[in-house]
């Protein structure tokens, strides 16, 4: 009610509240000590395992050549049984194998490259797009806001899997392709979402307070909205992580990413879906190494989320 | 006193004789469940041709010719007899009396030419039109520029004369195959374009309810012509339902067949465990899993390079892959097919000679190529086998995964598919004659845009010694017809237009409850099984 | 409002065009062939010629176009390619069913995540709150075909409480519609605890908690009403998305829902049926956003209808 716009938001960020200056004669600190993001962060372990596992994941997946014990496209003869049937975890294939008797290992450290790049990137493309779109049509209203969102309705109600299909035969397939897709394809949901959040946080009385003293536009857009987009930003941007790396699954299964024999998580899980109940091994590997993915951008976005926000200040972890 | 009570037994024991005599004979009963994934399209017997309606619409129309059961061997069947000119250009059919439609009406030749003409009508949409083009007068009248067909000839009620423009070894065939199955024009022009789904006929069985996207129910005809079938009372087809779960309904007892087979998940459990396996009937099909080779496109037309490609596929390995659920081919006909060639050995596997052949036509390090199959399951896996087997003679494959329809029209149009993976869209024959191997998929009459030649094959050759073959038409010459094609697929083999892979054989999973000999559960003819001919054990 | 509901049809009709448009002139950039699929194996040049000629297929695309519209304008949505049946038949057969899916999914999805997230919210940083956030990643991350044969092959077939799939009772419904809450209620957990968590921090709730109200109250009156936004946008987009089918779902339970419909037409391009799913689909996801868009105004008073 009586919210100040200027303390509460984040135009104070936690760098900038380094005190002008320390007393220097020595006696009792008056102003509080500089309080750092990873100060923040220091004080979450879950955000530090979460960094600690990214980390890991990305060197892995830029170093998977030299990490990884096999040739992720090998189809060893001995990775089946004679009838055929793929291995579980074992000593010479830790993971087992897939049903073309390569080992999952392999084909889950090659496949990290494009689960992260797809989970991230495509995402973050995704999100990006939605949010500038949503988040302008519920700020302006009007006709921008009548066609935006109608654009949006109109991409929503678009068979994307068709124009899949299309893309599939038109064009050379590639990774960036499906990036192109995903992006194309995903940012009408989180539209929609900031779009009515923006609706009611445009309603409040600091925003109005900030257009009425003379804050242009884009600031209000950056100091004053996006931190309170933030936590919605973060659940998509996490939760999405899953659902992008299947959605890739299911484009080049149509034939418009990878090819076979290139590694992906999804694309693995997609395969061996069937095989569910005769070789877990094949659907819970992947599967897990996707859930932590996600489960470590949200914990350590949950993190910066608290250092960020305005509201949290002086609350405490 | 006494004659009535007897006459009261009597009539009792009567009463209740069906109950406890062993009903072998009409109509045992019982209903039958059989599972489908997708929906079953129609039953129109002009239009249907998906493997799923294709044994369904056997039970609901008949043509003038079938085949003994769990055999390939034509008989007569709505016709008693039939005669052949000749010359070999006129069958003349006698037909049997007193076959009546499911409305009631008797079967008459005047049926059979409105039949036949309503499939080479071009409003039917029939794709079955191309198998009668060769009766005299039927190009004309699919063109509109005559009103019915010359060469259908209706001499009497019973009788119908069919005159070719060319002897076709494979004619007979053609009348046993659905399109040809007789249909009453009353019903057809009342139905409209719902006959499909409201279908007349005069076979074992009649549609009872059909509900679309849930259940189709066959219920027997009690006026079918052959006496004792069919056994069951009713057949109830579930669509929409996912393998591994019909699979599961299976187990517990609630369905009698898999309709789409056993789910490959399961498939090596099953066929190893004491009580599943003995339900699983096993059998051939007129099956082969191929890779065409475009005859067109550098540098497969050199057959050198070809035949180092046949040589360089490992088919054991990528049997093993499919559970051993075929057997490597080496040749362009299955096994089942009269023409087989037990003797001829093909092609070895052989890494060695096919880089030397490789070597000789110019490419001794290899080089790049494309590989499309279609992305069911378990097609992308083979593809990848493949793959991997002509990387390791230097050949680079790039692999494209499509949609079946994809894959289709990139394989029809000229010059842009290389190798193909024909599985999940492999030849399974239409009738169990070895030209039907050659006409669509390999002659040169085949290829125009849209063909199912995906090799582009054209070997003029070849294409008389076939047209010769063809012309042997009189049953006395099946044997030397059977020794031809022998020699012909042989001719093709050396050109190497394919890579024959495996055949695929039949496991039919059905439940405890199901008898009758197993070759109907493996019916070369009728897949899953043969409808009319199965039975309730203990009815 | 009745303005404003009106102008929205108008939208609406404008998108369904363009929607329709855009889908017509995909499906033939496709390089498939219907006239092809239908004729089959053994068809000739000549019949695949004939029967691309009688489905009018051989025509300019306009002209198809305009003659589709013309049809729609009469209400004939076509007739299969493939099963020659009408597809305002094949559409009306399936419509319940994707509705009860429809209606079952979001129910257990703001069954299973609604609770969840509102007590993630207070009592966050617990192990509850940890609990929470893991099943909502589990849910979401598990593939849903896995999901849903656990589910038949655990409650259906080892032990059977539920029938093995299929379509007719209730009971049919129950594991179906489990499988999508499951799957989507980790997002309505997550939304709801983050929406919860920023205003339970906000300053009028803690000067409503100070002037003393009871805490239930304040929660329920304040932070629920806001944290409800969007509970509806998300309840508006899975109305238009689970009504255009779910085809996993569909696929593994035997549920005849339109989804099932629509994959089955693309395999074959059954260019008529896909044309009406994409309609039926199209419908759905507008009415969809347009039932959010007049919630919110109930919800939040400062929104007003736009």
């Amino acid at each position: 009610m009586n919210a100040n716009p200027v303390t509460t938001s984040p135009s104070a960020s936690p760098n900038a509240a380094a005190p002008k200056a320390a007393s220097p004669s020595g006696g009792v600190r008056l102003a509080p000590r500089r309080i750092t993001l990873w100060t923040r962060l220091k004080h979450h372990p879950s955000a530090l395992f979460g960094l600690f596992f990214i980390g890991a994941l990305i060197t892995i997946a830029l170093f998977a050549p030299w990490v990884a014990p096999y040739d992720p496209s090998e189809q060893f003869t001995e990775g089946l049984t004679i009838e055929g049937r793929p291995l579980a975890p074992n000593a010479h294939f830790w993971l087992g194998t897939d049903l073309l008797g390569r080992d999952l290992l392999s084909r889950l450290i090659y496949g990290a490259r494009i689960s992260l790049l797809i989970g991230v990137v495509a995402n973050g493309a995704a999100l990006s797009i939605g949010t500038l779109l949503g988040a302008t049509a519920g700020y302006f209203q009007g006709w921008i806001g009548i066609i935006f969102m109608r654009f949006t309705d109109l991409m929503m109600a678009f068979p994307a899997l068709i124009l899949a299909i299309a893309l599939a035969a038109i064009l050379r397939p590639s990774l960036w392709i499906v990036a192109l897709v995903i992006a194309m394809v995903n940012w009408v949901w989180i539209a929609r979402v900031i779009y009515t959040q923006v609706l009611s946080i445009s309603r409040r009385e600091f925003i109005d307070a900030a257009r009425v003293i003379g804050v242009p536009t884009p600031r209000i857009f950056w100091r004053h909205l996006f931190p309170h987009l933030l936590p919605t930003l973060l659940v998509w941007g996490t939760l999405g992580i899953s659902t992008t790396v299947m959605f890739e699954a299911s484009l080049s299964f149509l034939g418009v990413g990878v090819r076979p024999p290139t590694p992906s998580w999804g694309g693995t899980i997609n395969e061996s879906q069937s095989y569910f109940l005769e070789a877990p091994w094949l659907v819970a590997f992947p599967g897990i190494g996707i859930l932590v993915t996600s489960l470590a951008f949200n914990l350590v976005g949950d993190a910066m989320r608290d250092a960020l926000d305005p509201t949290l200040r002086g609350q405490g972890p | 006193m006494r004659g009535k009570a007897m006459v009261v037994m009597l009539g009792l024991v009567l009463a209740l004789l069906p109950a406890v005599t062993p009903t072998w004979g009409q109509g045992s009963g019982g209903t039958m469940i059989v599972t489908f994934k997708d929906d079953i399209s129609t039953l129109d017997p002009a239009i249907g041709y998906d493997w799923q309606n294709w044994s369904i619409i056997k039970s609901i129309s008949d043509g003038l010719m079938d085949y003994r059961p769990a055999t390939t061997n034509l008989v007569p069947h709505l016709a008693e007899s039939f005669k052949v000119s000749p010359d070999g250009r006129t069958y003349t059919f006698r037909l049997r009396r007193g076959v009546r439609f499911h409305t009631g009406r008797e079967v008459v030749a005047g049926d059979v030419k409105y039949t036949l003409e309503r499939v080479l009508n071009p409003k039917t949409q029939s794709p079955g039109a191309g198998f009668y083009g060769g009766i005299k007068g039927a190009k004309a009248f699919s063109e509109g520029k005559a009103g019915e067909v010359s060469g259908i000839k209706v001499a009497d009620k019973y009788t119908v004369g069919i005159t070719l423009d060319k002897p076709n070894a494979a004619f007979l065939h053609t009348m046993a195959l659905n399109f040809s199955h007789v249909v009453p024009k009353e019903a057809v022009t009342k139905a409209g374009a719902d006959f499909g789904h409201k279908p007349v006929g005069t076979g074992a069985f009649m549609v009872k309810e059909w509900r679309l996207g849930q259940r189709l129910v066959l219920v027997r005809n009690p006026n079918y012509f052959l006496r004792g079938r069919p056994f069951l009372d009713q057949i109830t087809f579930q669509v929409g339902v996912e393998p591994n779960v019909a699979f599961l309904r299976l187990q517990r007892k609630e369905v009698d067949i898999l309709g789409d087979g056993i789910p490959s998940a399961d498939f090596v459990k099953v066929m190893g465990n004491r009580t599943l396996s003995p339900l699983v009937a096993v059998g051939d099909q007129l099956q082969t899993g191929y890779v065409t080779i475009n005859t067109q496109v550098e540098p497969l037309n050199d057959v050198r390079i070809r035949r180092a490609l046949n040589m360089a596929i490992d088919k054991s390995r990528i049997v093993r892959i499919i559970n051993n659920r075929a057997v490597p081919a080496n040749q362009v006909l299955p096994p089942l097919m009269p023409g087989y060639d037990k003797a001829y050995t093909g092609y070895p596997f052989d890494r060695e000679q096919a880089k030397k052949l490789l070597a000789e036509a110019g490419y001794p390090s290899g080089f790049r190529t494309t590989l499309y199959a279609n992305n069911t399951d378990p097609n992308p896996r083979i593809a990848q086998a493949i793959q991997q087997d002509l990387a390791a003679v230097g050949v680079k494959v790039e692999l494209k995964t499509l949609a079946q329809s994809t894959v289709i029209e990139a394989g029809g149009t000229k010059g842009q598919a290389p190798l193909i993976w024909s599985g999940g869209m492999a030849w399974i024959a239409d009738y169990p004659d070895p030209n039907n191997f050659y006409w669509p998929i390999l002659s040169c009459d085949a290829l125009a845009p849209g063909t199912w030649n995906w090799a582009w094959y054209c070997n003029r050759d070849v294409e008389k010694m076939v047209a010769d073959a063809d012309a042997m038409v009189q049953p006395g010459q099946a044997a030397a017809r059977a020794a031809k094609f022998q020699e012909i697929y042989r001719k093709i083999m050396s050109d190497a237009p394919w890579i024959p892979v495996f055949n695929e054989r039949r496991y039919t999973m059905h439940s405890a409850r199901l008898g009758g000999a197993q070759g109907l559960f493996v019916d070369p003819i009728h897949i899953p099984v043969h409808y009319d001919e199965v039975r309730l054990i203990g009815k | 409002m009745t303005a404003y509901v009106l102008r929205r049809v108008v939208q609406a009709a404008i998108i369904l065009l363009g929607v329709s448009l855009l889908t017509f002139l995909l499906l033939f950039a496709l390089p498939a062939d219907p006239a092809r699929m239908i004729a089959g194996r053994s068809a000739t040049v000549e019949t695949v010629a004939r029967i691309r000629a009688e489905l009018g297929l051989d025509r300019p695309l306009a002209v198809q176009y305009a003659r589709y519209l013309q049809r729609l304008a009469h209400g004939d949505l076509g007739r299969s390619y493939a099963q020659k049946v009408e597809v305002a038949e094949l559409l009306r057969s399936r419509l319940a069913a994707t509705f009860f899916l429809m209606v079952g999914g979001i129910f257990f999805e703001l069954l299973i995540g609604l609770p969840a997230g509102l007590l993630a919210a207070v009592r966050r940083r617990s192990r509850f709150d940890r609990a929470v956030m893991l099943g909502a990643f589990l849910g979401v991350s598990a593939p849903q075909f896995v999901l849903g044969l656990l589910l038949l092959y655990l409650l259906a077939y080892t032990v059977p409480v539920f029938p093995l799939g299929g379509y007719g009772t209730p009971a049919h419904l129950i594991l179906p519609a489990v499988t999508l809450g499951i799957a989507g209620g980790g997002w309505y957990a997550r939304m709801m605890r983050s929406a919860m968590l920023e205003v339970i921090h906000q300053d009028y709730v803690r000067t409503a908690r100070a002037k003393g109200a009871d805490e239930a109250r304040v929660l329920t009156r304040h932070a629920l009403r806001n944290a409800l936004l969007p509970v509806v946008t998300l309840i508006g987009l899975d109305f238009g998305t689970f009504m255009g089918g779910v085809v996993v779902v569909e696929s593994v339970f035997g549920w005849p829902g339109i989804g099932q419909l629509a994959w089955q037409a693309i395999q074959i391009v059954d260019i008529p049926v896909i044309m009406g799913v994409v309609l039926v689909s199209a419908v759905a996801i507008l009415l969809g956003n347009l039932m959010a868009d007049l919630a919110y105004p109930l919800l939040d008073p400062r929104i007003r209808y736009g």
